[in-house]
């Protein structure tokens, strides 16, 4: 068994259990329930509250696991997000922008079961999602979220690459956001072609030229509305 | 190991370098550049003199990373400045520009006195690229090539950057706009805005070297049979962009500098 991004002294028991997880599906329709819902809560107990091992809430952990269970929520929504996009396109779908959602939609479900196979028995449990604002016949809806998410991964992985303390995690999240700024930046162009959007003032400050980095707190408040299973951050670092 | 060699590619990036090591080790004010290519044994610890004191490996990093935005800065900025017809993509590569040159004033900014001056740059690379500010074709084909080899320069040099949080984050802050600038300019050119397998799109077979690795799967020890076993080859590199390390970045820097 080669050595697995997580941890270097896993069992052989652990890497069955790894190797296992590959043929589990990750959560592939938990949120067909919840679409369509009227309204869904969603309680996120931001990171900043005092670490108390009784906080209910999906506990992501701390260290560096805890910034890639952070991550792997970011990608558990996204997969969860384009899956649901492909299996009921919007109205007017063109054979380009299905094809373009299709890739991004596996990307994102590559990312999130890596995670899961690299986290092993650290990994968070599947989330359940809300997506009950979205409407997913209309392409406008569709889009603009897709550009929030990719956006705001974009800001999460520039802000959570500081907490992380392995090197060859950096890597690992370094090699992931590049491809979220691809997928943003191509989404952003379908929303506002021949423009300057794909990478507009509004997501890269012009005067520096740098998109944004922000903080898992910062980062849950955004992603929080479209996610129904109650997360605890409050364990990772700041 | 050629010495000349070394010293000559230090000083593309740092033109300056016979001064530092001058200042810091008198023997070579007279002895000059032979003196130091006859001392191979005592090279690595007179670099690690001359840059360390005012030159630490977060300086180092932030001079790579201003050479290749000194290189994107000027390519957009004659583009922009040519004759070439951009059509309604005029406001996009305008964009890029404003960023390219954004980053070269932020890094300027950050080094101070310890920034490199601009090399002189060849967009043609002596000749291969003749049309490159008359053609379009050509010119978003080098954008390509810049962009794509930018966001894997970063890449390559974040965990060079953990000593320095701050910069760090910077670094990672420019170098997600790269990849939206990569992402861009593929698509303008009909290509994919991510990067399948090691396959540049189009390119010329020089610029090959570009792309070379990406088409990696392995990740942190997890191979793609572990974690994305369904999925074919091409998809699972797409997912992942790989980083280039220095040294190949500069060979490629490097056919268009003079």
């Amino acid at each position: 068994m080669s050595k697995m991004i997580v941890s270097g002294e896993r069992s052989e028991e652990q890497s069955n259990q790894l190797v296992k997880g590959i043929y589990q599906p990750i959560n592939r329709s938990a949120f067909l329930k919840y679409a369509g819902a009227a309204f869904a809560t969603s309680a996120l107990l931001m990171a900043g509250c005092k670490k108390d091992e009784d906080t209910p809430g999906v506990d992501l952990g701390s260290g560096d696991i805890g910034i890639l269970n952070y991550a792997y929520a970011l990608e558990q929504l996204e997969a969860a997000f384009y899956k649901q996009v492909i299996a009921s396109p919007f109205v007017g779908m063109t054979a380009a922008e299905a094809t373009l959602l299709t890739e991004i939609r596996d990307h994102e479900a590559i990312h999130r079961d890596f995670f899961k196979v690299a986290l092993g028995s650290s990994a968070i449990q599947d989330l359940e999602v809300n997506f009950s604002s979205i409407d997913f016949t209309k392409r406008e809806s569709v889009l603009k979220t897709a550009q929030a998410l990719e956006d705001t991964g974009v800001k999460a992985y520039n802000g959570a690459g500081k907490l992380l303390v392995k090197v060859d995690y950096l890597l690992i999240a370094g090699k992931i956001v590049s491809v979220e700024a691809r997928h943003a930046a191509a989404i952003r162009d379908l929303l506002q072609p021949n423009s300057a959007y794909f990478a507009g003032d509004d997501a890269v400050e012009p005067t520096k030229g740098l998109d944004a980095a922000l903080t898992p707190a910062e980062i849950l408040v955004i992603a929080g509305p479209f996610i129904k299973t109650k997360i605890n951050a409050s364990n990772l670092p700041k | 190991m050629n010495i000349f060699k070394i010293i000559q590619d230090i000083e593309q990036v740092d033109p300056e370098v016979y001064e530092r090591l001058n200042s810091r080790r008198s023997a070579f004010n007279f002895l000059g550049k032979a003196a130091i290519a006859a001392a191979p044994l005592a090279l690595g610890s007179i670099f690690q003199k001359a840059y360390g004191k005012t030159n630490d490996a977060v300086t180092d990093v932030l001079n790579f990373a201003l050479t290749l935005e000194y290189l994107e800065s000027e390519f957009y900025t004659m583009g922009l400045a040519s004759t070439m017809n951009f059509g309604n993509q005029r406001a996009a590569f305008m964009q890029i520009s404003k960023h390219e040159t954004a980053h070269v004033a932020l890094l300027k900014g950050a080094l101070g006195a310890n920034a490199v001056s601009k090399p002189t740059f060849d967009f043609t690379a002596k000749g291969n690229f003749l049309d490159v500010f008359t053609n379009l074709a050509t010119f978003t084909t080098l954008a390509q090539a810049f962009e794509d080899t930018g966001v894997r320069a970063y890449k390559g040099q974040a965990g060079n950057l953990m000593t320095n949080k701050d910069v760090l984050t910077i670094a990672l802050q420019i170098h997600s706009v790269e990849a939206r600038h990569a992402s861009f300019v593929r698509r303008y050119r009909g290509q994919k805005g991510w990067i399948s397998g090691k396959d540049g799109g189009n390119i010329p077979a020089a610029a090959q070297a570009i792309y070379n690795g990406e088409e990696n799967t392995t990740q942190g020890g997890a191979t793609k049979a572990m974690y994305a076993a369904i999925y074919p080859d091409a998809l699972v590199s797409e997912a992942f962009d790989e980083p280039l390390a220095k040294e190949d970045v500069l060979t490629i820097a490097k056919l268009f500098i003079v």
